[in-house]
């Protein structure tokens, strides 16, 4: 005899009422815990600029952040202004940091005008401009926070991705990476050049800070071209900014 | 011994999913670079198992045989996303990490692989020990892998430099060793994977097929 689990009809109800179930558990699920979502998202952007311009907890070789109970109190104490750059406009907006570089870029791409945030940072005296910029990996999205100093040296920078290959692309939030980045100008003589992301570089100690290069991660080509590429497109999109800040 | 502390023990070694079912290549390549990634993997899979098979178990009975691998899936993601989502929320740090991990998981075969081939015949409890003891077996392949592949490559443990610098050619590097970077590719993890069979199969001939 056919088995009951064997009908058409069967397998026809068990899938609607199983998709029905999941579907409903899982939307149930999502939206409730959104805002506790949402409310760690805004502190990591926080903990994350801060970083950027050398506000952290860090010991050793790893890479902490300031806690997270502590991220909003030091987020208004070091950063003193937050801008948006439109095209040639300058806007004060205390909530840029609010701003998702995902959808502006998307915007620009289909023609509208890309919001630049930028976070002025003071910290022992010294100016810092974090401009958060994003850009693809190996697999998916890579992110950063680069603190720039007036004259678009590197400061401090912060990298993270979606889900590059644990062990190598997804060393770029390691460190050793990351502080490669620190004394590295974007400039060379006066244009825009960016950082290379080299591999086979001739300087692997990193004492040459104006060849416009930083050592590579063996296994992780993709991503470091990644970051090339993100640093040259994106972080070029403020280079106008800088400009005016020399004419003052 | 019973049988119950068989099914825990056999997939640990005679009955290895990765060395001899031959499941779970793809993360065993993917994610073996450090041996960080793996032990995080391995606990990831532990959990994800020995949970999804007791699932599957209780629903073994009203599963339509014809779809029935469409279920697993199903069962096997929502399960994974489930874990995500709270994890998002109630520990963020850790969330992040376990971020990458997510796709591989409902992507391995060992988890699709024990759903059909015992979760689907078997009452809760014994699919339980079978989905850790498969789990554990996948775990001490991949933190074996993780391990050479992480001394050999980097020259560290846990990213703890362990051979020296090898920038400041101190330790090791001081006597010309240098790191192997082709151990950080894929390939390499294939190569480990077959010595490590090889290994396990000139010990015990009963493991050799025609």
């Amino acid at each position: 005899m056919e088995q009951r689990t064997d009908k058409n009809s069967y397998t026809i109800i068990f899938a609607i009422g199983m998709v029905l179930i999941v579907g409903a558990l899982l939307a149930f699920l999502a939206s409730s815990l959104k805002p506790i979502i949402t409310e760690n998202e805004r502190l990591e952007k926080q903990q994350n600029i801060l970083y950027a311009m050398g506000v952290n907890a860090n010991e050793g070789t790893s890479a902490t952040f300031v806690s997270t109970d502590e991220a909003p109190k030091l987020f208004d104490q070091y950063i003193k202004k937050q801008i948006e750059v439109q095209g040639g406009k300058v806007v004060e907006n205390d909530q840029a940091y609010l701003i998702d570089v995902k959808k502006q870029q998307a915007n620009a791409k289909n023609g509208g005008v890309r919001k630049l945030p930028l976070f002025v940072g003071e910290k022992d005296g010294k100016t810092f401009y974090i401009a958060p910029i994003r850009g693809k990996g190996l697999w998916d999205a890579i992110w950063a926070y680069v603190a720039l100093d007036e004259n678009m040296v590197v400061q401090g920078a912060y990298f993270d991705h979606k889900g590059e290959t644990p062990g190598l692309g997804a060393n770029i939030k390691q460190r050793f990476f990351m502080d490669d980045f620190i004394g590295e100008h974007l400039l060379s003589n006066g244009a825009f050049k960016g950082i290379n992301v080299a591999k086979g570089n001739a300087d692997p100690k990193n004492n040459d800070k104006t060849d416009n290069e930083v050592d590579a991660i063996a296994g992780a080509t993709i991503t470091g071209d990644g970051v090339t590429a993100m640093i040259k497109k994106d972080l070029k999109l403020y280079l106008p900014y800088f400009e005016t800040l020399k004419g003052n | 011994m019973g049988k119950d502390s068989r099914l825990i023990l056999d997939p640990l070694a005679d009955n290895n999913p990765i060395t001899i079912q031959v499941l779970g290549i793809c993360s065993a390549l993917a994610i073996t670079a450090e041996l960080e990634a793996s032990i995080v993997m391995s606990i990831s899979v532990l959990f994800v198992l020995g949970i999804g098979n007791v699932v599957i178990s209780l629903m073994r009975n009203i599963i339509p045989s014809k779809i029935r691998i469409i279920v697993q899936l199903i069962v096997v993601a929502t399960l994974v996303i489930i874990v995500d989502l709270v994890l998002k929320a109630f520990a963020y740090e850790l969330s992040k990490t376990l971020s990458v991990f997510v796709g591989l998981i409902i992507t391995n075969c060992i988890i699709m692989g024990r759903f059909e081939a015992f979760a689907l015949g078997n009452s809760p409890w014994r699919s339980f020990l079978d989905g850790i003891g498969n789990a554990l077996g996948y775990g001490v392949i991949l933190i074996i892998v993780g391990f050479f592949r992480e001394l050999l490559g980097s020259g560290t443990l846990l990213g703890i430099p362990v051979l020296g610098d090898p920038i400041e050619k101190t330790g090791l590097y001081a006597f010309g060793y240098e790191n192997n970077g082709f151990m950080l590719l894929s390939p390499m993890a294939l190569i480990v994977v077959g010595i490590i069979i090889w290994v396990q199969r000139s010990r015990n001939k009963a493991l050799i097929e025609d």
